[in-house]
């Protein structure tokens, strides 16, 4: 068989060509998994730190729910029940755009295993150091303000590396519901142009390129906010 | 209740459109599952191998799919797979969704075990290992008696563990329109006007399966640990 690159400069029929609507596709599914990220890293630090409270059983009993419930559904599932079921239950969710709603779905999803992180981080961390949040005087709140979550955050650095790599890849579920991302480009655009190996293996590229970004971030940061002779430099990201 | 209507979920109703897809959803796991494994320690054998010429490929291989999105990857493979693979299977072009997704789960999942693998070989202490060459065991001897059985046993939880993330990603044959169990919810759904509900109920049935066999294998490692 033979290349045909220059498939991406034909005009898609809306006036302008498959590479201009590859890189609108790329910057759809970079949005999509920003904003979910977002999301998730909020959700997830909040429940991960309830799974982990000292006496307020009931909270950890609703973090702990939290996490079973996001983490068994699969994420086209999830990503479905958002966009179909949750409009029609909660009439609100009516007037909120799709891009919103896929947001939600893979945010939630990822913040179930993000409280599973953050809870391993904070329990990893020795007794003493709660111990010494008491000892000051500190309350609950304050002790995991300055004491425990610098610490834990810093500790699953690595792992949230892999896991914010996992959400730019599972943001291409998203096609499921027409978000025109990634994914629904190369389906799309292998229709239309039959050149599909031309078309899946730029989209492959760009996918690459981006998990690659995403932990190249994490790594920069990995370094900047290491305390020296602390925490024994893991290998940066992207491994278990 | 909130405008849902689930009266229409008759038992009548599942088996009809459901249980085929539950029947090839579970297939599909356990055939990825025991295909990846196996795919998998090969990938790890070649990676600790120490030679060049193995762990390279290996290496490539296993780091690309993962860094691929699965849904890229179930396209790929319905691409490029030539369609007189198909003509020696059952049912033939007929099936060529559901036979693309076999191919592509063992080739993905492959890439995923073969890194709890590596980490489960990587486990056993060096010690074993020159026991092993102390009785005078060659190299595949010594992988073979002493290190994967017991590699297998400490990872057991994890491999389980990812058989359960592999159940969930096995509805992201969506994309290429094999007949799953969430299609045959959504099928229904679509076939008696009730779309909200059947993508409900699947979430539930989804939710029991994992639940239960996330329970089991925490119940399991519970039993392994006090063992060890």
């Amino acid at each position: 068989m033979t290349w045909d690159w220059q498939v991406f400069l034909n005009d898609d029929g809306s006036g302008r060509t498959y590479i201009q609507w590859m890189m609108d596709a790329w910057s759809w599914t970079l949005a999509v998994a920003g904003c979910s990220w977002v999301v998730a890293v909020s959700l997830g630090g909040i429940m991960g730190t309830l799974r982990t409270l000292p006496n307020s059983p009931w909270l950890v009993r609703l973090a702990n729910f939290w996490v079973e419930l996001f983490r068994n559904i699969p994420l086209l599932v999830q990503i479905f029940l958002w966009y179909f079921v949750v409009p029609k239950v909660i009439p609100v969710f009516q007037q909120v755009p799709g891009f919103v709603l896929v947001v939600f779905a893979l945010g939630f999803f990822t913040s179930a295993r993000i409280a599973e992180q953050v809870r391993a981080g904070v329990q990893a961390l020795p007794k003493g150091q709660r111990y010494a949040g008491m000892a000051l005087g500190f309350t609950t709140a304050q002790t995991y303000r300055y004491v425990i979550l610098p610490m834990a955050f810093r500790i699953i650095l690595p792992p949230l590396t892999s896991e914010s790599m996992n959400l730019l890849k599972n943001s291409s579920v998203a096609f499921a519901v027409s978000i025109a991302e990634l994914t629904m480009f190369a389906m799309q655009a292998q229709e239309e142009t039959s050149r599909g190996i031309e078309v899946y293996l730029a989209v492959t590229i760009l996918y690459a390129i981006s998990a690659f970004a995403v932990n190249r971030v994490f790594g920069f940061i990995e370094t900047k906010v290491r305390i020296p002779g602390f925490i024994v430099a893991g290998g940066t990201g992207g491994g278990h | 209740m909130l405008g849902l209507d689930l009266t229409f979920l008759n038992w009548d109703v599942l088996s009809k459109f459901v249980l085929g897809g539950l029947r090839f959803s579970v297939q599909l796991t356990v055939v990825a599952t025991l295909g990846g494994i196996l795919l998998g320690t090969v990938l790890a054998l070649m990676r600790l191998s120490g030679n060049k010429v193995l762990a390279l490929p290996a290496t490539i291989y296993v780091n690309g799919m993962r860094s691929i999105p699965l849904v890229m990857v179930i396209l790929w493979f319905f691409l490029l797979v030539p369609s007189w693979v198909y003509g020696y299977l059952p049912g033939g072009m007929n099936n060529r969704a559901e036979y693309s997704a076999y191919i592509t789960f063992i080739a993905f999942e492959a890439a995923y075990f073969s890194e709890i693998m590596r980490a489960g070989i990587q486990s056993i202490p060096r010690g074993q290992v020159f026991a092993g060459q102390a009785l005078g065991m060659t190299y595949a001897q010594n992988m073979r008696l002493v290190v994967l059985p017991q590699a297998f046993r400490n990872m057991l939880p994890v491999l389980l563990t990812q058989t359960i993330i592999l159940f969930q990603d096995t509805s992201l044959v969506y994309a290429i329109g094999a007949y799953d169990m969430l299609k045959g919810f959504t099928t229904a759904g679509k076939i008696y006007g009730r779309p909200e509900e059947a993508y409900l109920l699947a979430a539930v049935v989804y939710f029991a399966i994992c639940y239960g066999l996330s329970w089991s294998v925490k119940r399991l490692q519970a039993k392994i640990a006090i063992v060890r």
